[in-house]
């Protein structure tokens, strides 16, 4: 199965755009003699994370920058080697050369693979030669920009049953030439296609090639119509279908339609283009040399409905005596019918490559949440009209009391609307790691199923968009250290395939995302071994759990070997680092030998909370309702006095201790005993108390908002909710309050 | 009930002089303040606050102010100055520090006066309620003196524990 990885794009493209720039400032301020170690971590992190960005995009030409890029400023940050001013200039330069082939992917402009080269060979002879530099060769160095001699349309099909690739242009009125490659059908079936052709224009030529018919299009109609005619006789999953040149108004306005194409048919078609490439590479730098080592790894992905190569994507950089846009095709004649389908809404047509448009609009958090506050605001409101009107004569009032109640639905509607524009299910993430799991894994050599549960778990879309480096990290650590080999696995009596699983749920009021391996587990030995020679401070009798941790500790990695998928130690650095910003924790479970679950837990930050309000006293509580076990008002019986100690609750053969909130919070009330008000039974990390308040009030749905916003935070206290009266509620922290609990018990506060 | 009156930031005075600064002036018990009416969004009457558990008593509590939750404090109590009442005539100032929203209850809102450099002297080492730290200066217009307060850095201060201490630049 293919996953559309487009729909990422664009998320990738705004984050690599964003560290490229966040590095060069860096870069910019780097004190050569005394470099930060700081910075150069975050320069390295920088570069970890759009290669990995890049590596699962397919984006294999910024990935090997970013390799190269790497090993050397791994050896910097390590002191190997001495920064000097040579490197930062070669920092800078690949770091255009990143953004040079950012806007190639993204914009479709030119990437000047001469200069791409050069900058690989500049920082892989620093890395080499530990700080001197080599200086270019004069005849490296002008090598001719972007050689692609061979024009793409001469491309031999080497996995495509079918092919159609246009030619040259005929006429400037919008009309093109197609060659149609057909698989082997019958003589029957190729005349019915003919005919069916010969509705959208001209058919000629019509000759067979190697057991395939070929025939000649001159239409001027989309390369999607092609395919609909097609496809009623042949598969349109095996339909190719390129058009290299439109006429030159044409291109003109729809310079940027490329930008997606040329994305998608780098991603799948360096298969095709590989055989090319081999040749390019004796003649200095063929435009497709930096793809070749990745070619057995890509190639697999050609498969179903991948979407077929066309021309463009070679063409882009082509040496052509017309002005720049080239070899962008008409937007009418994008690939397939999957191609098509993954640009709908995305036709830009006369747009300057700048302004790149997409079917969703990009905007800033704070407009979506003065959007969320506003509606709440209104839901408000509405709650007090409401209110009001009920208090006057229904017979008198009658039209104005339907007219109120036709606004407290459509506002319910509007606030249920509003709210799912923050929220999206985590598939939004998952989706994105069948393809790089299975690409990994056929790199690695190992057999990898991947499971994903609670996809449809919906998580705030800020925090969504924030998980994904970490998981990233998480899985590509999983599959290169996690999973073993099928043969280490087989004699291991485990099954050759190993299981990776994906998991997010909500627990505990907050959001546990899960990544599970049955590989190999943590070496708790080898990890304390490795802290002790990078000087960590560690000792024999750390727990288990403080030992996994140490693998959160920079440029920390048992890994012998550093690939380029991992094993420099970064990854988990960033991954604690992200998840630590965004307020959650990290928690390493494992067996040695058995596998590993690094489980995420990510706060509520603006999800909505299904939550019960309890009053005491003057003030209302909300209480997650998912933290609650059961309420109760318990008999004189059922509570007993431990000495010292409070109160204690005994249900169904559990003695749990009572916490007043009153005393706990210092507010007053007249309901001082457990038998006169409610007992609420809580639950969370595992410990289980009986919250003791006046009463229960209803079990409602609240915004959380933070408290943090304006104020501080306030201990037991995890956010503040506005009421349906305009009053504030504070949200308890219910794993807060039953440890402030059980302080207080121990000091004897309610004695 | 609550008196809502948006408080306009435009300077009004056509005689200003170039360094003319406005500021809002209001009672806390029997002397007067002023504070740079830009740091101002908004005065408005005392509703009812949510109480906060385990906070100083001068931290009054939190209320909604159109969807976003903003603490009160009492500087009355804080200072320990006036009568802390809270009836109608309760004003709170919503001030708007650089981003955080944060209300004061004081006596009363006096005026918005525009004061230039020389009307302003600097402080001498008087005894006054709030530290002189956070003073910027005098100024004394019709026989009354006026205290001239950075409420800004006042209200970020450590005493005022309306900041988490790790944010305090």
């Amino acid at each position: 199965m293919s996953v559309d990885m487009s729909q990422f794009y664009e998320v990738f493209f705004d984050e690599s755009e964003e560290l490229l720039a966040e590095a060069e400032r860096l870069l910019l301020q780097l004190d050569i003699e005394n470099p930060d170690a700081e910075d150069l971590n975050a320069i390295f992190r920088a570069a970890h994370s759009i290669k990995g960005g890049a590596a699962t995009f397919g984006f294999m030409d910024m990935a090997e920058i970013t390799h190269v890029l790497e090993n050397l400023l791994d050896k910097i940050r390590k002191q190997e080697m001495a920064l000097t001013p040579d490197h930062v200039d070669a920092f800078l330069a690949a770091k255009d050369v990143l953004k040079m082939e950012l806007d190639g992917h993204r914009l479709g402009s030119e990437v000047d693979m001469g200069q791409v080269a050069e900058v690989k060979r500049v920082l892989s002879s620093l890395a080499d030669a530990g700080g001197v530099e080599i200086k270019p060769a004069p005849g490296m160095a002008s090598q001719p920009k972007a050689v692609a001699p061979e024009p793409a349309v001469e491309q031999v099909p080497v996995e495509r049953p079918v092919e159609i690739v246009s030619q040259q242009d005929t006429n400037a009125g919008g009309m093109k030439v197609f060659k149609i490659t057909l698989p082997k059908v019958s003589e029957k079936d190729a005349n019915n296609l003919k005919e069916e052709l010969g509705l959208l224009g001209e058919v000629g030529l019509v000759k067979q090639e190697a057991g395939h018919t070929v025939f000649d299009l001159t239409t001027d109609s989309s390369e999607a119509d092609i395919v609909s005619i097609c496809s009623f006789i042949i598969d349109p999953k095996d339909l190719v279908i390129t058009q290299g040149k439109a006429s030159s108004t044409e291109a003109a306005n729809t310079a940027t339609s490329a930008k997606v194409d040329v994305a998608i048919h780098e991603e799948a078609g360096y298969g095709l283009f590989a055989d090319e490439s081999k040749e390019h590479v004796e003649e200095g730098y063929g435009f497709f040399a930096p793809f070749t080592p990745h070619q057995d790894a890509v190639k697999t992905t050609l498969i179903g409905d991948d979407t077929p190569v066309s021309p463009e994507a070679t063409a882009a950089a082509m040496p052509e005596s017309q002005p720049a846009p080239v070899a962008v095709e008409p937007k009418e004649t994008n690939a397939t019918p999957a191609a098509e389908k993954k640009n709908l809404g995305r036709r830009e047509t006369d747009k300057a490559p700048a302004s790149a448009e997409t079917s969703s609009i990009r905007v800033g958090v704070e407009k979506v949440d003065q959007l969320i506050n506003l509606v709440g605001e209104l839901v408000i409101t509405q709650a007090m009209i409401e209110q009001r009107v009920s208090m006057l004569d229904p017979i008198e009032n009658e039209a104005l009391i339907n007219s109120i109640s036709q606004l407290t639905r459509n506002t319910r509607d509007l606030q249920e609307s509003v709210m799912s524009i923050r929220m999206m299910p985590m598939d939004f993430v998952f989706s994105r790691f069948p393809r790089m799991v299975r690409d990994l894994a056929a790199k690695l050599g190992k057999k990898v199923e991947l499971v994903t549960v609670g996809a449809t778990t919906e998580l705030d879309k800020g925090l969504i968009e924030r998980i994904v480096d970490p998981l990233t990290h998480l899985v590509r650590n999983s599959v290169d250290h996690g999973i073993e080999t099928p043969d280490k696995r087989k004699a291991n009596n485990k099954s050759e395939t190993g299981r990776l699983t994906l998991s997010a749920a909500h627990k505990g009021g907050s959001i546990v995302i899960e990544v599970t391996d049955d590989g190999g587990g943590l070496n708790r030995d080898k990890i304390l071994a490795k802290a002790q020679s990078n000087g960590l401070p560690v000792s024999e009798n750390m727990t288990d759990s403080e030992v996994f941790n140490l693998i959160f500790a920079p440029g920390f990695s048992t890994a012998e070997v550093v690939t380029d998928v991992s094993g420099r130690g970064v990854g988990m650095d960033v991954v604690k680092r992200n998840i630590t910003s965004m307020g959650g924790t990290v928690e390493i479970r494992s067996a040695l030998g058995f596998g590993t679950t690094i489980s995420i837990s990510l706060p509520l930050t603006l999800a909505i909370l299904d939550g019960m309000s309890v009053s005491l006293g003057q003030n209302i509580y909300v209480v997650p309702l998912n933290l609650i076990v059961e309420t109760m008002q318990p008999r004189m019986e059922d509570i007993k006095t431990v000495t010292n100690e409070g109160l204690m609750v005994h249900v169904r053969g559990e003695y749990l201790p009572i916490i007043p909130l009153y005393a706990l919070f210092k507010q007053d009330t007249e309901i001082m005993h457990p038998t006169e008000g409610v007992l609420i039974i809580i639950e969370a990390e595992g410990k289980k108390a009986a919250l003791f308040v006046d009463a229960l009030v209803g079990q409602q749905q609240v915004v959380i908002k933070s408290l943090e916003t304006n104020f501080k935070k306030i201990q037991g206290v995890s956010g503040a909710t506005i009421m349906g009266d305009g009053s504030v509620a504070l949200i308890l922290d219910v794993p807060t309050v039953i440890k402030m609990g059980q302080n207080n018990l121990k000091e004897g506060v309610y004695q | 009930m609550s008196i809502n009156t948006e408080v306009s930031a435009e300077k009004n005075g056509a005689g200003a002089s170039m360094n003319a600064q406005e500021f809002l002036t209001f009672v806390l018990g029997d002397e007067s303040y002023g504070i740079d009416i830009l740091k101002v969004q908004e005065i408005r009457g005392y509703d009812a606050v949510t109480k906060i558990a385990n906070t100083p008593d001068f931290i009054k509590g939190v209320v909604n102010l159109r969807g976003l939750i903003v603490p009160i404090v009492d500087l009355r109590i804080k200072f320990g100055l006036g009568k802390v009442v809270y009836d109608e005539f309760t004003v709170v100032i919503i001030l708007n520090l650089n981003g955080r929203v944060v209300g004061i209850v004081v006596d009363g809102v006096s005026d918005v006066m525009n004061l230039n450099d020389s009307q302003i002297r600097n402080v001498p080492d008087i005894v006054a309620s709030i530290d002189t730290k956070y003073i910027t200066g005098l100024a004394t217009v019709d026989e009354k003196m006026f205290i001239l307060v950075d409420i800004e850095q006042l209200m970020n201060s450590q005493e005022m524990e309306l900041v988490d201490a790790v944010s305090v630049h």
